[in-house]
């Protein structure tokens, strides 16, 4: 708060003494948005979304450096206000024109916790759309992973050509988007990264609040990475600006998803508070936010309000088609002061009034009817027994009791498993289930993985398998890593679906409306598009023993020595008779000794 | 583990403060190897690498470096699979030095048969600890029973002991370090190597090394900031112009079915063929009529 002030005055010196009373409407806005919602196995979700619009079209900007004189134009781009300098930099260094980059610890189930906001696959994941004026994207791409291992403090280092691919149907862009030719496109996954206190830092950095103030201030490492999920991301790009649509504005999305296991945190009881959670309770709104409120889901709580309550007790309500589903939020808007009055603490707690009904020590039991399945959900697993060969089956389930929907499904699988991709079967109800549409990139040793995109049509209310034969290979013995029994990660597989919502979404200006609405477009109403990731496996290469390369070095030198060398002696040794030597000086002094002892000589 | 702390006293500004125990420098232990290690102390980094995973020191920079983990008589091991030798480390001082990137350097190490680890160094300004003599043995502090490992050494718990009583004004010296952990407490001796430092080591300070102060000087005069008229004005001129020529923009749809099936490969387009094959066949052409006789050409054509 104390910040605000002379930032306060700044602005106002800035906008003060323009000439003729110019009123400069804000060029960068901060919207700010916690959703907690209980999930049906009784953990709680917790998913924080930063939005910060930047009404700046950076593109235009460069083009007008040329036409202005050179002192002018460093400050049309030099003055950065809520928008982080490091990534507005980032994007007009590299012309980017979206990126998506996560780290996230966990795997979300989406067969017990529902569909996602926004998954993230285990590990860092980066995804990036360049403009079309970049004329080697794969030089580009080699340094902005570079640049941002240095921003992220992460090993981003370790994406070159070998985990990187370039999807042709998946990854649509998220922003607006004149053309879409996919050479412009990287894609890539390091499952083997840990998430560590030191990603969560720099990435709270780049918020305008820093965990100083507002919904930020909850953002303690000690509690969030005691979670069984967790999640950060970064996403950049161009919106519309306004209902028509004319000009670009930058939008800055950070979210950061966390599922704490209620059983382990509460105790036993399915009561959470943000104290509980975070540690930290709200004091007050980020002063530089436009927006900043709490959400919390109350759908599920309607059915039996009469045995727990949420306190404080919200003023508003909210309802809202998302996921396809229609839900109730209560709405605690911080920037309000009836929310936050003169206690300047806001502590949203769950309590249950009365012990739920029989079988409360069992989670599964608490609700009265069994908890909803999500219509798609999926599982990955590696089959086969030794080191030599392997089969990797995807399972997608598809609960809808009645419609169809199209799934693209995208694989990619390093070098070192040898793909046989004529035994790819793909199996639904006992028939062969042929794709639509199948793009297959075989992999080149070394050089780049195998990338399979396949658009999959899942009957209703079934299993499809999707199985492929692969062989592992040998690496050379200096490319394992120091802990090669441990195993190599296979990244997950991406499921992008349009999966047929329950309630058609009402069309809404949905750059304005809250939560994630806004993420994915869809002209559709009575589907929603999902993208769901699978787990990463595990795969265990023929490991060679590492002690051997000594014991033969060992060994060999020990024979040559021994055989070599008596060899040689046998050969070469020659006997020389020799004289034995007469004494020399010690014999004469002996000698004179002798002599005057009396005792013959020697 | 290794970390190396680097400050600069004086004019410069902070040139690198690091944390490289594999922390903010290499985040995944798969980036802890000899080789890196060697590249960020001599410099020799691919000019891809971040500002944040750079040593970026001067010769005005104090290095810190502590080492600790398994070793033995010449050589301290990295994540098991490699070693660093002691002729290697002072090899990589020396240059170093040769290239002016440091000041003064302190090296604490804290493994097995430590002290031969320094004493091969020959570069000037270096003072090294080390937690045991040549033939001895480091020991660890104290196992916890939940995890069934030990949680630190001894001689790194006493150091840190040592440590967390100093504070950024704080005057002692070097001397209390080297006293820091005697035998009584640590099993083995700790040694320390000072010939090559050129100050007496009662003269250096512990912060020197450990602490870094930045200069600040607190100013009450107000600056007020006029903003560019012109660049606003023909800013917002643009912005309005612009916004009456461009047509409206779209959202890219996210699984265009239609689209996607409808997506054929690329098939390589036919090109007549070029300059060169045509040459290349009119000479063999030319060849063989010459060779055979004209007569054949009815034949051909």
């Amino acid at each position: 708060m104390a910040a605000a002030l002379p930032l306060a005055v700044l602005l106002l010196l800035l906008l003060g003494p323009v000439g003729g009373g110019h009123a400069e409407p804000p060029r960068d806005t901060l919207r700010e948005e916690l959703v907690i919602t209980p999930l049906p196995s009784g953990d709680v979700a917790a998913t924080f979304q930063f939005r910060t619009r930047w009404d700046s079209d950076l593109q235009r900007e460069e083009g007008e450096r040329i036409t202005l004189e050179k002192d002018n134009c460093h400050l049309l781009v030099s003055h950065y206000r809520l928008f982080p300098k490091a990534l507005g930099q980032l994007i007009s260094k590299y012309s980017l024109r979206e990126l998506h980059l996560s780290f996230t610890q966990g795997f979300w189930r989406t067969r017990y916790w529902g569909p996602p906001f926004l998954q993230a696959p285990s590990g860092a994941e980066l995804w990036v759309w360049f403009q079309d004026t970049v004329t080697d994207v794969d030089k580009s791409w080699k340094e902005l992973s570079n640049v941002l291992s240095g921003i992220f403090c992460a090993s981003l280092n370790f994406i070159d050509s070998t985990n990187t691919v370039t999807p042709t149907a998946s990854f649509k862009p998220l922003g607006l988007a004149n053309g879409t030719d996919h050479s412009f496109l990287r894609y890539a996954v390091l499952p083997r990264e840990v998430v560590c206190t030191e990603n969560l830092t720099p990435w709270k950095k780049l918020l305008p609040c820093s965990s100083k103030a507002g919904l930020s201030v909850l953002l303690k490492a000690d509690r969030l990475f005691h979670t069984s999920y967790h999640s950060q991301a970064v996403h950049i790009r161009p919106v519309c600006r306004n209902t028509r649509c004319t000009s670009i504005s930058w939008e800055l999305r950070q979210t950061l998803s966390v599922v704490y296991d209620a059983f382990v945190t509460g105790q036993g009881k399915k009561d959470w508070s943000l104290f509980r959670m975070f540690s930290r309770t709200l004091t007050e709104p980020c002063p530089l936010a436009s927006e900043s409120r709490v959400y919390v889901d109350i759908t599920s709580y309607h059915q039996d309000n009469e045995t727990l309550e949420v306190s404080p007790p919200p003023t508003t309500t909210y309802q809202d088609v998302t996921l396809g589903t229609l839900k109730t939020y209560a709405v605690y808007d911080l920037l309000d002061t009836a929310v936050i009055n003169n206690s300047r603490n806001l502590n949203l707690q769950l309590k249950w009034k009365s012990p739920p009904a029989t079988g409360a020590l069992n989670r599964g039991l608490v609700f009265a009817e069994a908890p909803p399945v999500p219509f798609l959900y999926a599982q990955r697993y590696v089959s086969g027994y030794g080191l030599h060969n392997g089969e990797l089956n995807t399972l997608l389930y598809n609960t809808h009791p009645y419609r169809a929907f199209p799934v693209l499904v995208l694989d990619t699988v390093p070098w070192y498993l040898r793909l046989y991709v004529h035994t790819l079967t793909i199996t639904a109800k006992g028939k062969e289930n042929k794709p639509s549409y199948v793009h297959y990139q075989p992999a080149q040793d070394r050089l780049q993985p195998h990338l399979l995109e396949m658009l999959i049509q899942l009957p209703p209310n079934s299993a499809t398998k999707v199985s492929i034969q692969f062989e592992r290979a040998l690496l050379k013995w200096t490319e394992y890593t120091p802990d090669p029994n441990h195993g190599f990660y296979v990244s997950p597989s991406v499921l992008s679906a349009l999966v047929p919502s329950v309630v058609a979404a009402k069309p809404v200006d949905w750059e304005e409306s809250p939560l994630f609405k806004s993420l994915y477009p869809v002209s559709d109403s009575s589907s929603y598009f999902v993208r769901l990731y699978t787990e990463p496996l595990l795969v265990n290469l023929p490991t060679p023993d590492f002690s051997m390369p000594y014991n033969v070095i060992c060994l060999t030198c020990t024979v040559v020595a021994v055989c070599y060398g008596s060899f040689y002696n046998l050969l070469t040794r020659t006997f020389h008779i020799e004289e034995p030597s007469t004494g020399g000086l010690a014999k004469w002094l002996a000698n004179l000794i002798r002599r005057a002892r009396g005792v013959p000589p020697l | 583990m290794v970390a190396a702390f680097s400050f600069s006293k004086g004019l410069t500004t902070l040139s690198g403060l690091l944390l490289l125990s594999f922390g903010s420098l290499a985040a995944s232990q798969i980036e802890v190897t000899v080789e890196n290690f060697l590249r960020v102390l001599t410099g020799r980094i691919p000019p891809s690498t971040p500002r944040s995973k750079r040593l970026l020191s001067d010769d005005r920079s104090n290095i810190l470096i502590y080492m600790t983990g398994h070793g033995g008589n010449g050589f301290l091991k990295f994540q098991d699979s490699e070693e660093i030798t002691n002729i290697e480390l002072a090899d990589a001082f020396e240059q170093m030095w040769q290239k002016r990137r440091y000041n003064e350097l302190l090296f604490i190490i804290d493994t097995c048969q430590g002290a031969s680890m320094y004493e091969r160094f020959y570069s000037p300004n270096i003072m090294a600890l080390a937690s045991s003599q040549v033939g001895e043995d480091s020991l660890s502090h104290q196992p916890d029973p939940a995890i069934g490992v030990h949680l630190m050494d001894r001689y790194t718990f006493y150091v840190l002991e040592f440590l967390e009583e100093i504070n950024p004004a704080s005057q002692t010296n070097m001397n209390d370090l080297f006293q820091v952990c005697p035998r009584s407490l640590c099993v083995s001796t700790p040694g320390h190597r000072t010939d090559l430092f050129q100050r007496d080591p009662k003269n250096v300070l512990i912060t020197d090394f450990f602490g870094s102060v930045r200069k600040v000087e607190i100013t009450t005069e107000t600056i007020s900031l006029q903003p560019d008229l012109e660049i606003m004005e023909s800013r917002d001129k643009k912005d309005w112009m612009d916004e009456e020529l461009m047509e409206p923009l779209q959202y890219a749809e996210q699984l265009p079915v239609a689209q996607i099936i409808h997506q054929k490969p690329k098939l390589k387009d036919w090109h007549p063929p070029g300059g060169f094959i045509l040459g290349l066949w009119a000479l063999i052409i030319m060849v063989f009529f010459k060779t055979y006789g004209i007569k054949h050409m009815k034949f051909i054509f």
